[in-house]
């Protein structure tokens, strides 16, 4: 007589597996088929057509009834086995009690829940199964529905992408950096978002939901930031867990899954598993490819074959029509790796290689992937490329290609795209041009002006000329910032704005970067242009900033940092300075040291010191004085009409006022100004990169002066009545600093590349343009006009960034 | 002999960055790339002592935040025309949990 076999789930994995098996041998067991869900199997990976009305539910299903009947297989759908009774070697269900000789589990995984309030309001559904789909449905019919996925991996963007296809308003919110963070690299990840943003999916990186909301039913999606999302529909997808409580109540050994060995069996002899509820050899799969891998195993040991199952390369796919994207294996980087990258900004093509000893261990690609099988096959064989290496990446049908394309970024711009921002200038502007026959940098100035102001654009210009004219134009060689990129400072700066270029990856990718995560000169650059582009948009990145940036304070030779609070144009009071003190006597500070810019520097401070410091000084009203940024430092003033008996204007004042207004901004270089009460000028004014000097009728404003590694005097701006037109002078001038300069210049050396004509006219003579300045710098304080200190020594900040991450010198020896 | 020790969770670091831990020979640098490796090395460049754990990540190397030495996370060696070499120690990631192979650590203390 036949042996009892009872399998538990009716999904993908025990499906395949009793094709196989009754292909081995029809006879062998009476099949007793359990599954939760009300029908039978169906092609779980084509729910997101489904939900997307590209499909029916009829054409996904697998086994219709006909051949359950046909194969003999006893169903009992929609009834789930609530027990497994090991002794007694049967299973419980509603049904009752049934009797195995053998027993399969296979009961898939569940979507993970996040453990937030509201996360059980009706209306926040997982993505799992053809009822959850049924329900996303229900609420997609309604007009205007908003949805908010929250996961922003495989099955979140699916199930945005098909909520959108079915008119609903949709928002991903993704905890990463970038989406799919665990198939893709930031590159491929940026690429993937733009898609989707440009088919209206709002998405959301870096988004920690704090709480679902709503009453009866879910209203919206609130993170901890604040920011908070209609919702109609949430869907659940931040990750799934195997479904493997059975196996735990009956006292299986379960890990992070069921645990199997090789043929499939768990720790009962009697009892196998397979699909993604198992755990083999410490891993949990969760794609199908290897699941029927499994379902091949276990269908031969289940007629006594000896078969093992051998842990697969997976490769991954998403299942959004238009969207093409492939990753597979290992990219991460490494000294024994090397990396080939292909960008080719116009068509939003990335492509990677990762290689190890001269063999394919990774690939990585975006927008093209018609050359994945080949290099999947490549990788799986484990080929030796070093033959082919230098064509490798354009793929088999290449032999004899072109090479790449240096002027990609410029052809690839629209006629649209602004070149030259002071004049106004766009590319399709300057072609014209060209082929009107203006064939230089000159012609072209002197025909659209297209950098004829600041000369920022210059750079660009000439790759307009070059891509337009081909080989008659020569360009002169590219500077590049760095071995990242051949491109300048100033070309990145236009391309940043007149591309909208809103993160990192972005630019690597629109701008061809040569490496996937650029280096320690260009990260800091790029992270400044974007915290000056896009104040309100760009979330601050810390890992690339330099130490000081990113502690809040002086690093010195010895690991220590300096601590210099800030003194408001030089002001102290008796509080502040017994704060400080006891501060200094406290933290037992080795240097206390009165800088030139009017501050006191406590040096030789332990890092694990600097939180509670500062907590100490803020406590006395201290804050930060930012003598470690490249941002504002100080604003040094002389006492002036108040004390001393030359004094002719307020300097102490108006230099506290200015330093109010700027402090906290960042800027390309560290920016200093002083304001001395009469021509005597013992503050120093004449020396900063701003200065100003009080005089009977008013204010002296000169700027771009250096008294560093160079010495040089300031050059006159404007002379002006009122404090106010002294205030919109300075905060004008560092604005048109903090958008045109590159990073890393002084104002001096700025003042010097684009000409104090160009900068008095945009600052002194266009008052409109000044007040906008104004307007910007403003919108950009309202972020960053704040005390980092009093931030960073909030309490739950300290573990997280300041303790060490262990302490093992407790730790008994063996 | 392995001695793996649980130090902290993955998260505790941010991607490309580093946090330290404290053993009884200095400070130990572990690293988090951009693709969540980890590495655990001397938090002391072969310059003058620099603290790497606080320098820019990038790729699978570390600039040293006093003078920009170029350290190689995997090996420990300085890059380009530097000379020098810091320690590495093996270092690994289970189940979200970084573990640090303390056999040499602590038996280097006990000696
Ligand atoms: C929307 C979506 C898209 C996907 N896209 C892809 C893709 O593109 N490529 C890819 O490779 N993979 C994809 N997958 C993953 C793939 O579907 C799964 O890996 C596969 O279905 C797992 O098979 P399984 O048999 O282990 O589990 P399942 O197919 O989930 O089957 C398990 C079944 O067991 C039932 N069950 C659970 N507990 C019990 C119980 N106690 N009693 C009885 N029955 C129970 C469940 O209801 C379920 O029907 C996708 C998944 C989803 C949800
Ligand atoms: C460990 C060494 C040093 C430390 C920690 C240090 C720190 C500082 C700090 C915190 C300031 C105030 C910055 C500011 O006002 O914005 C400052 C200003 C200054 N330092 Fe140093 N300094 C050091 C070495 C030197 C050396 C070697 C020189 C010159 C040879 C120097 C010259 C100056 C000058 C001229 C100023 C004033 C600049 C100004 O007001 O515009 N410093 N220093
Ligand atoms: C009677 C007239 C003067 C008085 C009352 C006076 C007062 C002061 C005071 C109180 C300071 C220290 C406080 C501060 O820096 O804000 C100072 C600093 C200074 N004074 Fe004067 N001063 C006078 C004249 C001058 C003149 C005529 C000069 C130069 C021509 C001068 C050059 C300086 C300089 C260079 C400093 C140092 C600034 C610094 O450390 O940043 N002083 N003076
Ligand atoms: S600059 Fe003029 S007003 Fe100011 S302290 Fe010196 S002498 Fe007096
Ligand atoms: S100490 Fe690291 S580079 Fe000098």
């Amino acid at each position: 007589m036949a042996q009892k076999l009872v399998v538990i789930g009716a999904g993908m994995a025990s499906g395949r597996m009793l094709e196989e098996l009754f292909a081995i041998d029809a006879g062998a067991y009476d099949v007793t088929l359990f599954g939760a869900e009300p029908r039978g199997n169906y092609n779980r990976i084509m729910l997101s057509p489904v939900l997307a009305g590209e499909k029916e539910y009829g054409e996904i299903i697998t086994h219709d009834a006909d051949w359950y009947r046909d194969n003999g297989v006893d169903c009992r759908f929609g009834e789930p086995v609530v027990k497994i009774d090991r002794k007694a070697k049967q299973v419980v269900s509603p049904g009752g009690v049934t009797p195995y000789d053998k027993l399969v589990i296979a009961t898939g995984s569940a979507s993970f829940f996040i453990p937030v309030q509201g996360n059980d309001l009706p209306g926040v559904v997982g993505f799992r199964d053809l009822d959850d789909v049924e329900a996303m449905l229900k609420v997609a019919g309604k007009p205007d529905g908003q949805a908010v996925v929250i996961g922003g991996g495989l099955l979140g963007l699916e199930a945005a992408a098909a909520l959108k296809q079915q008119g609903m308003d949709v928002t991903v919110l993704h905890l990463m950096g970038h989406l799919m963070e665990r198939q893709l690299d930031p590159a491929a990840g940026y690429l993937l978002q733009k898609e989707l943003e440009g088919r209206g999916i709002n998405i959301v990186c870096k988004a920690h939901t704090q709480a679902i909301l709503g009453k009866e039913h879910v209203e919206a999606v609130l993170l901890e930031d604040g920011q908070v999302f209609g919702a109609d529909l949430v869907v659940m997808a931040a990750g799934i867990r195997p479904e493997s409580w059975l196996a735990v109540d009956a006292g299986l050994r379960v890990e992070r899954g069921i645990w199997v060995d090789d043929t499939m069996q768990t720790s009962d002899p009697d009892i196998y598993a397979l699909g993604e509820c198992v755990e083999h050899d410490e891993v949990v799969y969760g794609l199908v490819a290897p699941l029927f891998d499994m379902a091949k195993v276990l269908a031969k040991t289940l007629t006594g074959t000896v078969a093992e199952f051998k842990a697969p390369v997976v490769s991954c796919q998403l299942k959004v029509t238009g969207v093409d994207l492939f990753s597979v294996g290992d990219f991460s980087q490494g000294d024994d790796r090397e990396e080939i990258v292909f960008r080719d900004p116009g068509r939003g093509i990335y492509k990677r290689l990762i290689l190890k000893e001269d063999r394919i261990i990774g690939v990585v690609m975006y927008g093209d992937t018609t050359d994945a099988g080949w290099f999947f096959e490549m990788l799986k064989t484990g080929e030796d490329i070093s033959d082919i290496r230098d064509t490798l990446i354009y793929g088999p049908a290449f032999q004899g290609g072109e090479a790449l394309d240096p002027l990609a970024v410029v052809a690839a711009m629209p006629d649209s795209a602004e070149i030259c921002g002071c004049n106004g200038v766009c590319k399709g502007t300057i072609v014209q041009a060209i082929h009107d026959g203006a064939t230089d940098l000159g012609a072209i100035k002197a025909v659209t002006k297209a950098s004829a102001s600041c000369g920022n654009c210059t750079g660009l210009v000439e790759q307009v000329l070059a891509s337009t004219l081909g080989d008659e134009f020569q360009v002169p060689t590219p500077s590049g910032i760095c071995g990242c990129t051949d491109h300048s400072h100033e070309d990145i700066r236009r391309v940043i704005k007149s591309q909208a270029l809103k993160s990192i990856p972005a630019v690597m990718q629109e701008m061809g970067w040569k490496t996937s995560c650029g280096c320690h000169i260009c990260r800091p650059a790029l992270n400044y242009y974007m915290i000056a582009e896009w104040p309100l948009e760009y979330a601050d990145d810390l890992q690339s900033r330099f130490v000081n940036e990113r502690n809040h304070a002086n690093i010195q030779k010895d690991g220590t940092y300096s601590v210099v609070p800030r003194m408001w144009g030089g002001i102290t009071t008796p509080q502040e300075l017994r704060a400080i003190a006891d501060a200094a006597e406290k933290y037992n500070v080795p240097t206390i040291h009165v800088t030139g810019g009017q501050r006191i520097d406590l040096l030789g401070i332990r890092r694990e010191d600097l939180p509670a410091m500062w907590a100490d000084l803020n406590s006395a009203g201290l804050v930060s004085g930012h003598a470690y940024s490249k941002g504002l430092r100080t604003v040094k003033t002389c006492v002036g009409s108040d004390h001393c008996r030359f004094g002719t204007q307020d300097s102490t004042g108006l230099g506290i006022k200015l330093e109010k207004i700027l402090w906290g901004s960042w800027t390309p270089h560290k920016v200093k100004l002083a304001v001395s009460g009469c021509p005597r000028n013992c503050a120093e004014a004449t020396c900063k990169d701003l200065g100003v000097i009080c005089v009977d009728s008013g204010y002296q404003v000169s700027v771009a002066g250096a008294a560093g590694m160079e010495l040089k005097e300031t050059e006159a701006l404007a002379t002006v009545a009122t404090e106010q037109e002294v205030i919109d002078l300075a905060v004008a001038f560092i604005q048109l600093y903090r958008e045109s300069a590159n990073y890393l210049d002084r104002p001096y050396k700025w003042v010097a590349k684009v000409g104090m004509d160009w900068v008095k006219q945009q600052v002194v003579e266009d008052a409109q343009n000044r007040a906008a300045l104004c307007e910007r710098f403003e919108i950009s304080q309202s972020v960053y006009r704040k005390d980092p200190w009093a931030e960073q020594a909030k309490p739950e900040y300290r573990p997280r960034k300041w303790a060490a991450l262990a302490d093992l010198t407790l730790e008994a020896a063996e | 002999m392995s001695n793996w020790i649980d130090i902290a969770a993955l998260e505790d670091i941010p991607p490309r960055g580093a946090r330290v831990v404290k053993t009884r020979l200095g400070c130990v640098a572990v690293f988090r790339t951009g693709d969540d490796r980890v590495f655990a090395i001397d938090d002391a460049c072969p310059h003058k002592k620099g603290p790497l754990s606080e320098g820019i990540v990038h790729g699978n190397a570390v600039t040293c935040p006093l003078h920009n030495w170029v350290i190689d996370l995997e090996t420990g060696m300085a890059q380009g025309a530097d000379e020098g070499r810091v320690n590495t120690y093996e270092i690994r990631v289970e189940q979200g949990r970084i573990l640090l192979d303390g056999a040499r650590l602590l038996a280097r203390s006990a000696a």
